[in-house]
């Protein structure tokens, strides 16, 4: 039972990478922040697993938080701020999307390959998802350097920490809760400046992006 | 042995007689679900048998390459089906071709239809031509990825140990064999000519991969290249049955045994032909230039399968 659990956190894990690579290459901004309700909603789960496993409560906690933070608030707060700034545009990548895919591909390999002799070292719960949550981190990076518009980069910042709390959950069975908390009031209070911020720029220029050609586009 | 071969006999006469029916229960559900009236589930053999009927006619500048494609994409066809394990793995044939040579046959069939395609140099065939080995060459690695992660755990890349080694493990969750099965499917839908890629029903050239290689082809000729269609779509369905859901297989080489397994089969297959159909009628045909894209992803994501059953050795 036990190992048919562990398993099943790896194979959460493997599928919150899947969710990180549909993130990368979705073109449709609303689509891409149900991708990342998706993702959390499997952090969830992965994390109250990992909690009944080794009967760690704080987990249970932490899941419940995940959820109504990251599988319900911010995902709605986009979803408002996208519909009131008629948002959804379908090209804004720096980098063609096959080759994003293939970079997106190289850094799998790297962080599998870092990872595996850390993976070695640890005697915790699934070490196996270290290499998947490094590869989720890479990944967010990656799409906030190749995304030009501005939603896109927020999602790759979130889709970053959901990596980093995968990371926490497999390996060190979660952060502190002190930690947690402060990560989670930190995330939410990023994405409400954030709101503000883009409904400021949109009423001053049509069109918020990172870079001022992107500002007169549309 | 000899049990071997009769096996391997059985399962080819099913290949033969079945994969036409696949193609027609695919049909048949497409219409249901499109609220339309169904053809009759043995509509494909009925037009193979007028086509067989008919005279068969060929441009006047054709070479023998043209008359000598329809058998031998045929014959790759058979033999590629023969050597899936579909109702036992105990199959003599599976000796002397292993998973790299089944990909082989397959971009052998291809090469020899566009090449047939070009040959009678109408401006159909060449485009549809062209267009089919853009979607094989970008689709064989995957197919090659996804089969070398079965192989990976089976440590062989023999169609039948890989197949037995899956069907008798322990009951495990394999994340790698999730990733590959996505893989799978975006690639035998590519590979098939099925909707996102391509519409096996259109009448309308301009949009046709499959359907433009054989625009010059009639009567019998036809018959065996949509015979090998169907064989085509038999043998990916049963790749996919033989790597993802392997159970039901016949156990030994009893007669019996495999004659219960043929039931086993026509179920996974019926399964298999309704969730293609479904997936069919819910998607929308992509644009050509959008293709190289889709099987990007479906390469990205059969290549992680493979890493992760490295990284996690399962």
């Amino acid at each position: 039972m036990n190992a048919l659990a562990l398993q099943f956190i790896d194979l959460l894990a493997a599928v919150s990478l899947l969710l990180a690579f549909a993130l990368l290459i979705q073109r449709r901004f609303s689509a891409m922040i149900d991708f990342y309700a998706t993702q959390s909603l499997v952090l969830v789960i992965t994390t109250s697993l990992a909690g009944w496993m080794t009967g760690q409560r704080h987990l249970y906690l932490s899941a419940a938080l995940t959820f109504v933070l990251k599988v319900v608030l911010i995902p709605v707060l986009m979803h408002t701020l996208l519909r009131r700034l008629h948002l959804d545009s379908t090209v804004d990548t720096v980098v063609k999307l096959p080759t994003t895919l293939l970079m997106g591909l190289l850094l799998v390999i790297f962080a599998f390959g870092v990872a595996r002799p850390i993976a070695q070292l640890s005697t915790a719960l699934a070490s196996g998802t270290l290499g998947i949550a490094l590869a989720g981190v890479l990944i967010g990076f990656l799409m906030m350097i190749t995304r030009s518009r501005a939603i896109p980069q927020v999602l790759a910042f979130l889709a970053m920490e959901n990596g980093v709390f995968l990371a926490a959950t497999g390996v060190t069975h979660g952060m502190p809760m002190v930690v947690e908390l402060g990560i989670a009031v930190d995330v939410l209070i990023g994405i409400l400046i954030l709101g503000v911020f883009l409904s400021h720029l949109h009423s001053a220029a049509p069109s918020p992006g990172a870079t001022a050609r992107e500002g007169d586009g549309a | 042995m000899l049990h071997g071969l009769a096996g391997q006999a059985l399962a080819f006469v099913a290949a033969l007689a079945l994969a036409p029916l696949l193609s027609g229960w695919v049909a048949q559900c497409r219409a249901w679900l499109q609220n339309r009236t169904a053809p009759p589930l043995w509509q494909p053999w009925l037009v193979l048998h007028k086509r067989l009927l008919r005279e068969t006619v060929v441009a006047e500048n054709a070479s023998p390459l043209f008359r000598s494609v329809p058998a031998l994409v045929f014959a790759c066809m058979a033999i590629v089906c023969t050597i899936i394990p579909t109702l036992s793995t105990d199959l003599p044939l599976a000796v002397v071709a292993d998973a790299v040579v089944l990909v082989g046959l397959l971009a052998l069939a291809r090469v020899l239809l566009s090449l047939a395609a070009m040959d009678v140099g109408t401006a159909f065939g060449t485009l549809g031509a062209r267009r089919d080995m853009m979607v094989g060459f970008l689709a064989e690695p995957v197919l090659l990825m996804v089969l070398f992660t079965a192989a990976l755990g089976a440590r062989s890349t023999s169609l039948a140990s890989i197949v037995d080694v899956l069907a008798h493990r322990e009951l495990a969750i394999m994340p790698s064999l999730a990733f590959a099965g996505v893989a799978f499917t975006m690639v035998s839908l590519a590979e098939n000519g099925r909707i996102p890629v391509d519409n096996p029903t259109t009448h309308l050239e301009l949009t046709m991969i499959h359907e433009a290689l054989t625009l010059e082809y009639s009567g019998q000729h036809l018959a065996l290249i949509e015979w090998a269609a169907t064989l085509k779509l038999f043998a990916y369905s049963c790749i996919g049955i033989a790597l993802f859901c392997p159970w039901g297989l016949a156990a030994d080489d009893t007669p019996l045994a495999l004659l219960l397994a043929v039931p086993a089969l026509v179920a996974k297959l019926a399964i298999g032909g309704m969730l293609l159909a479904i997936a069919e009628t819910v998607s929308a045909k992509m644009r050509i230039f959008r293709v190289p894209e889709y099987l990007g992803i479906a390469f990205v994501l059969a290549v992680i399968g493979m890493l992760i059953h490295i990284l996690l050795g399962a």
